[in-house]
């Protein structure tokens, strides 16, 4: 770790993204992730990579799909709409089980939307996005600092379980600044040997990479190994962060952007003599459900708060049962949620429970 | 026994039958493909991009590492894996609906940037894979299974010359289109095709050959009926020759900036 520079979010992306190893982008513009583009195409040809700015989105992704069969760390940046283009390739990277990074820098939506933070694309990103029976690992970063961690970690898991890891942000944490530190630059030696890669059948015999069989039993056997994966995952990979559970008065559920905010909140229910703790995953998939099923039973109201009009709620409750109450409160259509009017819906609850 | 191999499979074919019709050209295309990979010596750097269409399992016939692309998304695959590894020798291989129809973004794009890519593209002027729907590439007045009275300008457009299409750009290099309807026409075919891979290992950029090839399965017609309709009806609105070549030209440009 070296000393802390000021840096904008979506540069930060793409600075962690080179460290981890990182040297071929290929990307389309849309707001609000430029800057992430922008620095990728200054960047990269300096450190021996390739830059290149696609025909579209569709484009984007099948050109990850070649990079990626050839065994090199590649990554991607877009917003909503653009990952909404994206979703075929996905699923044909899923299902060739090919290595690559996502940085979807949400906006708000549906259709073209606007170009403000929202959290709508919970469910694109966690409940499979393309067709077919996969998931992305999807992990939601609430300051810069830990977006830098996590599209690290996402080129290790990406490489670690063959499968396209998405890095759920939005417009609030690729356009703000902060003060940040960057692990040293990653040698390229040291990254993972990828025997299945598309090198040339020199000395061997050829490798062949397809998301395709038309025998239904061997495209089950694909399956079922996709499936394997999936465990592994579920079983290694749950991250998060929790904040003053321990006496809470009420629990929220928080991720990314409303998570960050969520801070504030906690430090102005103190103030009210409330104890307000957070949930925050960081891996949005896997879910952590088993640890807030565990800490759902302390407490009597998990209240969930997005900015969209309830998503990972849907997560919340599976997780929640029937230990506590899962009110919601959420802003959509790129609206940011204000401490205030957070601290004030928890007011609301703990009253309702007969007070603190 | 005197008994002397004068001919046998090319080492860049793998052991695999191939999935084809009687009388589809496609078999000769590979063939083709793989006596030029095996010529230039090419075989362990070489990676192929199958298409969705009937050659989709093109990537197991080939004794090459390969993989297959979504429908019409084999240039974008391509590029990536030529800008990851230029070293390499990458070719996709694609039918009239998947290059023309469904990937004419993917493929305009990659020929302007002049992308360092072989295209091996078969036009036979119908879908085969799902059952001989009409192609963008299909003739007026052809029947298809979705123009059973022929294909109508007034409801569904005219066929797409695509190298006459490709060839106004500045990125391609070269560009011809051939036909395997005669030996020497596949002679002429082996030549195109060996000119794309050399141009590739030069560094000189796109290049795209066109091979008009019959699908008598869909046509509706024998095997040596199909050749006659290909010769009688498909070479004459896609006339063959070379549509562009600046292989010349930019191989002077290669030697003069090095």
């Amino acid at each position: 770790m070296g000393e802390k520079i000021l840096v904008k979010g979506n540069e930060a992306f793409g600075e962690a993204a080179i460290r981890a190893g990182c040297r071929y982008y290929f990307g389309y513009p849309i707001t609000p992730q430029n800057e992430l583009t922008e620095y990728m195409s200054r960047r990269l040809p300096g450190v021996g990579g390739a830059f290149l700015q696609a025909e579209s989105e569709v484009s984007v992704v099948n050109m990850l799909y070649g990079a990626s069969c050839m065994g090199v760390r590649v990554m991607t940046s877009t917003s909503s709409p653009g990952f909404s283009l994206m979703q075929e390739g996905i699923s044909y990277m899923a299902g060739a089980e090919l290595p690559a990074v996502f940085i979807n820098v949400v906006r708000g939506g549906p259709g073209l939307g606007d170009i403000q933070p929202s959290q709508g694309d919970y469910l694109q990103a966690t409940k499979g996005g393309g067709h077919g029976d996969y998931r992305l690992i999807v992990l939601g970063p609430s300051t810069i600092q830990e977006a830098i961690e996590l599209v690290m970690l996402a080129f290790n898991l990406a490489d670690k379980y063959r499968t396209p890891v998405e890095v759920l942000a939005d417009g609030m944490i690729g356009q703000m600044m902060e003060p940040v530190e960057f692990p040293e630059i990653r040698s390229l030696d040291t990254l993972p040997e990828k025997s299945w890669a598309l090198t040339g059948a020199k000395g061997r015999k050829p490798n062949k990479i397809t998301s395709f069989d038309l025998d239904p039993y061997n495209l089950e056997k694909m399956n079922l190994r996709y499936q394997a994966t999936r465990e592994k995952v579920i079983a290694n990979e749950q991250r998060w962060e929790e904040m003053n559970v321990k006496g809470a008065d009420i629990l929220v559920a928080a991720y990314g952007t409303v998570g960050r905010i969520m801070r504030t909140v906690i430090e102005l229910a103190k103030e009210k003599s409330m104890k307000v703790g957070l949930f925050r995953p960081i891996t949005l998939w896997p879910f952590p459900y088993k640890r807030l099923e565990e800490l759902s039973k302390e407490v009597d109201t998990v209240l969930t708060v997005e900015l969209s009009g309830g998503q990972m709620l849907e997560d919340v409750k599976l997780a929640v049962k029937d230990n506590a109450k899962t009110p919601f409160y959420g802003r959509m259509g790129g609206v940011v949620l204000t401490p205030e009017e957070i601290l004030e819906q928890i007011e609301k609850l703990v009253k309702e429970r007969g007070g603190v | 026994m005197n008994a002397k191999v004068v001919m046998k499979r090319p080492e860049s074919l793998s052991k695999m039958d191939f999935t084809y019709c009687p009388g589809c050209h496609h078999g000769i295309v590979h063939r083709l493909i793989a006596e030029v990979i095996d010529k230039l010596g090419i075989r362990e750097k070489t990676i192929m991009v199958a298409p969705v269409g009937c050659a989709v399992f093109a990537y197991d016939f080939f004794d090459v590492d390969g993989t297959v692309a979504s429908h019409g998304r084999a240039p974008a695959v391509a590029t990536g894996m030529k800008r990851a590894r230029p070293d390499r020798i990458i070719f996709t291989y694609q039918g009239d609906g998947d290059l023309a129809a469904i990937g004419t973004t993917e493929i305009v794009h990659a020929a302007n940037r002049g992308e360092n890519i072989t295209v091996v593209f078969i036009n036979n002027a119908v879908y085969g894979m799902t059952g001989g729907q009409m192609a963008p590439t299909t003739l007026i007045g052809q029947r298809t299974t979705t123009t059973v009275h022929g294909r109508d300008s007034k409801t569904a457009g005219y066929p797409m010359r695509v190298c006459e299409m490709l060839s106004q750009l500045e990125g391609p290099t070269y560009i011809e289109r051939v036909a395997v309807d005669t030996p020497q026409h596949v002679m002429k075919t082996k030549k195109a095709i060996n000119k794309a891979f050399e141009n590739q290992i030069n560094g000189l950029g796109f290049s795209l050959v066109e091979v008009l090839s019959a699908c008598p399965t869909n046509w509706g017609l024998p095997p040596g009926e199909a050749i006659r309709w290909l010769q009688e009806n498909m070479i004459e609105f896609y006339p063959l020759g070379v549509y562009k070549d600046k292989a010349k030209e930019r191989m002077k440009l290669i030697a003069h900036s090095s």
